[in-house]
């Protein structure tokens, strides 16, 4: 048995893992149980393959680097883009914008953490002046009196979590569905979709208004109160109400709970995946700094983050705007410590290049890069507005992919590698809590396989990359060690096998990350979902996970139980709105947004708002519908929240089987 | 571009704040010698639910505010604006957002009375309020009702006095005004209705029946009228308010009017959305935008400590009506629906459904055909819980990991009788834990159902 961690969410539940892949752990949920069944896919790649052929791995290098020297003398270093994930390894994550900005001498990396962590990120950063999700263990929510979840549904997504909060006295979920979260909670705030921000703002008014803040913590600890108070001012509550759905009354009796600390505020997607989702996520952070939560014992402000690594991910370079160490790009000082332990000339970097979504809209086209090289990532479903990202991909002049199995984006590729995935590799994760853990082998990879750091290496050597590069985890973890000292996220003192919170286990009880260790209040004002709902698309719709799959689906729909459980996609609505379309339990119904179309089965619930839907995003076909508005802060798509209109699909029958399996995408 | 706005009031100070006019020269004229403040507080000044801080409506440095200065002309013919100081302000775009004034009854004394529209007139009251015993209002409307509740929150005694046959007339059925009568009874203000005042004398308020109240201290609230003065001294369309087009434009193209001043579709409005509606369509308009204002969804939400009252377009409507109403309890649910969209609603008393109606009424959404869900959204959140003892052996009992209750059995007759060894046996109870109770009782039921076999045997 060699003592591992699960390969899904940020949770990172430790288990046991024999070499014959079978697994002992004390807390799991099913994907978790049963995620040695990915080890062995059926179609688990063992080959490299070039245009859908077998290749050997040394002609599939060769041909890839070939390519990228063609597309480079045409169009220079930013011809090549990289698109990097949050479920890499840090090492991984760390090589990957190494090898972009030294071995490929391209601006243009992002990861699919854009879609995922960045309105977080940019908002904690922005008020605390480091970006730790939750900047103290998860053991401490259960002491909390009140924990307040905005837009969070952790009995799906890390089904264990939940043992941490039902030692809170007082649980209270904002989201526009019951959700199996929602279910446990004392208090559910069934908000309409894309309005959290005027909640927030709503509950700072009434907190300024009941004299629930304390005045002496935001006067020692916090700076611009005033002015963020000010710009609640226009929220009274029952405006708020107006706006969000939520009867005055909740909002009242949510703002007196979370007075009594300890108390702990958490956001997570659904509040940050907007337009808006950088002011939605600060104007949380009002009220927990109004409240005197942050940096207190037992209270504070946190977001749930979503990927297995979707923490260290976010740290170590793969982001279009960042050194490792979770440094800025921009900063003269940043790029000479980086480019010093790197061994090149800081002026050789690279500057920041595009947000993810904005990277992928311009592959192929006028300006944008000629060739993408993709790891641990499947833009091809978890994109917004799909139709539109696939068209981009296939006019690439070269797609390279790497992946443990054929996904969706590596069906389109010209080269595939085939790598290694969790039990077959070593290396280190940090988790929700900030918490390094490492990832240990445990069973032999299928022969043919490599790991992502090997492809890296071998494509470095091959283009006369400057600097050291190596394949070895923990070569790259002591680099990573050096290239991250000194910066916000600093892993200087992390130890590769025993790991630990970096930071600290509690950070902000002496002080905030801040030049003055003061948080920063930052007045933010309500605006509307990007594209509301009208005549024409009369029906929002949001998207989220369910609990036997992950992300794009990629590992779990390859895993029986998990498939068998939920075999794909569908669309959740209220009672009302399917009668009214003739609609019946597994009936075929169309979703259409100003993006496209898919036909899904039905699933009735009153759990849903009237006025709202909801498709899990596990599957190609809600993304075909969502929108691509971006955070202005952030450049998070608004994947949470746009106008659709849903009608029955009048198909014979065949048609209805078919889609019972798979949507009709366009 | 050099807007003047004249007025500093809810929708002047909402237009200049505009992101869309950053950019523009801009000045506001406000007639009150503060800087623009939120009117529609002030009664939570009154009842102590809103600090005086929370009225400041910032405005961005870029706007030239000149407070306590009236504009007493516009000179059209040469584009300016002529102040009571005589300072001119010459413009491209003129917005008059003058609102509105309070409506004075002509009746002996009322000069005794104190209107209740600016944060002096707040100030006035709430002085004295700290030494008066019996105070009269006189009005039952929205922001009479609201002052009542706030004077009464403080210790005062109050009695309103209102001449429509009941409370709240525009927003209110007979029986809502009635049954808000009954609330306001509760929390100790007496409410006549269908009854004028005759006089206001210096030791209270005699009324059209003769009969007199005592008081020590009379507010009047009894609506408010356009102030339309200025435009009309400029020649321009004034009827009940400024006559103004679907671009928020008078006759005169370079003169627009927003807020309570101003008269739409021959409609003017008193309340706030609509001012911030008219202020957002101008302001994109300004900037360029092809947008009209077509009027707005009124919503009327009472503002007061233990008073739950909302009232949504128009309630006196024809069409499709479900009520119900508990008088006991204060409770009075209407909405009136006209080709599956809600027309109008009344909402008194406790109850969840003002959010989910609002919403409904705003976005003029088809309304559910199941009407109760929308009364008594309470009731639906409430499932039964249901007994796990009871529960099909197909359904789920672990989420988390997909376990039946099938499954669990077959383990327990396997020999699992611990939650932790089923755990062990099936993965469920492993996940979240939430079912872990209902495993536990379940291993009970299995154990009861087979005592009476196990007897037998």
């Amino acid at each position: 048995m060699t003592r591992t961690h699960c390969p899904y969410c940020a949770l990172q539940c430790g288990m046991d893992v024999s070499s014959g892949g079978l697994i002992s752990a004390e807390n799991l949920c099913q994907k978790g149980w049963t995620a040695a069944e990915v080890l062995r896919a059926p179609d688990r790649l063992t080959t490299p393959l070039v245009d859908g052929q077998p290749a050997t791995w040394d002609d599939a290098l060769d041909l890839a680097v070939t390519r990228i020297r063609l597309v480079q003398e045409s169009y220079g270093p930013d011809g090549v883009a990289v698109f990097g994930g949050g479920g890499l390894t840090n090492e991984k994550a760390y090589l990957l914008g190494k090898f972009a900005r030294v071995a490929l001498r391209t601006s243009q990396i992002d990861y699919n953490g854009r879609f995922c962590m960045s309105s977080a990120a940019a908002a904690v950063q922005r008020a605390f002046g480091v970006d730790r999700g939750l900047p103290f263990p998860a053991a401490d929510l259960a002491e909390a009196e009140t924990v307040l979840l905005v837009g969070a549904n952790p009995a799906e997504t890390m089904p264990p979590f939940i043992r941490r909060l039902r030692g809170a006295k007082r649980l209270i979920v904002v989201d526009p569905r019951l959700t199996a979260t929602a279910r446990l909670a004392d208090l559910h705030l069934q908000i309409t979709p894309g309005t959290d921000l005027a909640l927030a703002l709503g509950l700072l008014h009434i907190a300024v208004a009941d004299d629930l803040i304390d005045a002496g913590y935001i006067a020692e600890r916090t700076c611009g109160f005033p002015e963020a108070v000010a710009a609640s001012n226009a929220y009274w509550p029952e405006r708020a109400e107006r706006i969000t759905g939520v009867p005055v009354r909740l909002m009242r009796e949510t703002a007196r709970a979370l007075a009594r600390r300890p108390a702990v505020v958490l956001t997570a997607r659904g509040a940050e995946q907007h337009a808006k989702g950088v002011d939605t996520v600060t104007g949380f952070i009002n009220l927990a700094l109004a409240l005197g939560l942050p940096g207190r014992p037992g209270s504070g402000f946190g977001t749930l983050t979503g990927q297995g690594n979707g923490q260290g991910g976010r740290e170590h370079g793969q982001k279009a705007d960042q050194l490792p160490g979770y440094r800025d790009i921009r900063d003269p000082a940043a790029r000479a410590h980086v480019a010093r332990v790197w061994g090149v000339r800081p002026q050789d970097l690279p500057g920041p290049g595009r947000s993810a979504h904005e990277l992928l809209r311009s592959l192929g086209a006028p300006g944008g890069p000629r060739a993408l090289l993709v790891f641990g990532s499947n833009p091809a479903v978890s994109a917004p507005d799909t139709a539109r990202v696939r068209r981009r991909l296939r006019a690439l002049d070269f797609l390279m992919v790497c992946d443990v199995v054929p996904s969706e984006t590596a069906r389109l590729a010209d080269v595939v590698l085939p790598v290694t995935q969790w039990a077959e590799e070593n290396g280190t994760m940090t988790t929700l809590e900030g918490r390094v853990v490492r990832r240990r082998r445990a069973t032999v990879p299928p022969p043919g396989v490599r790991s992502d750091l090997d492809v890296m290496y071998e494509l470095a050597r091959r283009m006369n990359a400057p600097g050291d590069f190596t394949p070895d985890p923990e070569r790259v973890f002591a680099e990573l060690r050096r290239a991250s000292a000194g910066g916000p996220a600093d892993y200087s003192r992390i130890d590769y096998d025993t790991g630990g919170f970096w930071g600290g286990t509690r950070l902000f009880q002496d002080g905030f990350a801040t030049p003055d260790g003061r948080a920063r209040f930052v007045p933010v004002q309500f605006r509307p979902a990007a594209e509301d709902i009208c005549a024409d698309y009369p029906v929002y719709l949001t998207t989220g996970r369910v609990l036997q799959h992950y992300q794009s689906g990629a590992q779990t729909r390859r895993v029986r139980d998990l498939d068998r459980a939920v075999p794909g996609p569908y669309v959740e609505l209220h009672p009302d709105l399917a009668a009214r379309l003739s609609v019946a339990q597994g009936d075929a119904v169309r979703v259409s947004s100003r993006r496209g179309s898919v036909t899904v089965p039905a699933r009735i619930t009153a759990g849903v708002r009237h006025d709202t839907v909801f498709m899990p995003f596990h599957w190609l076909g809600a993304n075909f519908l969502t929108n691509p508005a971006l955070d202005p802060i952030s450049r998070m798509p608004e994947l949470k929240v746009c106008a659709v209109r849903v009608e029955a699909a009048r198909e014979s029958g065949s048609d209805r089987r078919r889609h019972g399996r798979r949507p009709a995408g366009q | 571009m050099k807007v003047v706005v004249i007025g500093g009031g809810m929708a002047g100070a909402r237009l200049v704040s505009d992101a869309r006019l950053r950019g523009a020269d801009i000045t506001l004229f406000g007639a009150e010698p503060r800087l623009p403040y939120n009117r529609v507080l002030l009664s939570g000044v009154l009842a102590e639910t809103t600090r005086e801080s929370q009225l400041a409506t910032p405005l961005p440095d870029d706007v030239d505010v000149r407070s306590g200065l009236r504009v007493t002309a516009i000179d059209r013919a040469a584009r300016q604006v002529v102040a009571e100081d005589g300072s001119r302000a010459r413009y491209d775009v003129c917005v008059l957002a003058t609102g509105s004034e309070p409506l004075m009854p002509p009746v002996p004394g009322i000069e005794r009375t104190l209107p209740f529209r600016t944060l002096d007139d707040c100030e006035r009251i709430l002085a004295r309020a700290r030494t008066a015993r019996h105070a009269v209002v006189i009005g039952g409307g929205l922001l009479g009702i609201e002052a009542a509740r706030g004077l009464a929150v403080r210790g005062n005694r109050v009695t309103i006095v209102h001449l429509a046959g009941h409370l709240m007339e525009r927003q209110l059925d007979a029986h809502g005004g009635d049954i808000l009568a009954r609330t306001l009874a509760g929390l100790g203000i007496t409410v006549h209705v269908g009854v004028s005042v005759a006089a206001v004398e210096p030791g209270g308020v005699v009324l059209a029946d003769g009969a007199s109240i005592e008081a020590d201290l009379v507010i009047t609230s009894c609506g408010v009228r356009p102030v339309t003065s200025l435009a009309q001294d400029a020649g321009l369309a004034v009827e009940r308010g400024i006559v103004v087009d679907d671009r928020l434009r008078t006759d005169d193209p370079a003169v627009y009017a927003i807020g309570e001043c101003a008269q739409h579709r021959g409609v003017t409005y008193g309340l706030v959305g609509p001012c911030w509606d008219q202020a957002a369509v101008l302001a994109a308009h300004l900037a360029g935008e092809p947008v009209r204002y077509r009027g707005s969804q009124v919503v009327t939400r009472l503002k007061a400590p233990s008073l739950e009252v909302a009232s949504l377009g128009d309630v006196h409507a024809e069409g499709e009506t479900v009520t119900f109403s508990h008088p006991a309890a204060g409770i009075y649910r209407k909405l009136v629906i006209r080709d599956h969209r809600l027309a109008g609603a009344i909402l008194l008393g406790r109850g969840d459904a003002v959010g989910t109606l609002t919403q409904l009424y705003d976005r003029q959404s088809r309304v559910p055909a199941v009407r109760e869900s929308l009364l008594f959204p309470e009731l639906a959140a409430h499932e039964p819980a249901h007994d796990p003892a009871r529960l099909p052996g197909t359904s789920t009992v672990c989420h988390c990991n997909g376990v039946s209750k099938d499954r669990i059995r077959t383990a327990w007759l396997a020999g699992a009788d611990t939650a932790a060894a089923i755990g062990r046996e099936t993965h469920a109870g492993t996940g979240c834990g939430t079912c872990l109770t209902a495993i536990e009782s379940l291993l009970g039921s299995f154990g009861d159902a087979l005592a009476p076999v196990a007897e037998a045997g």
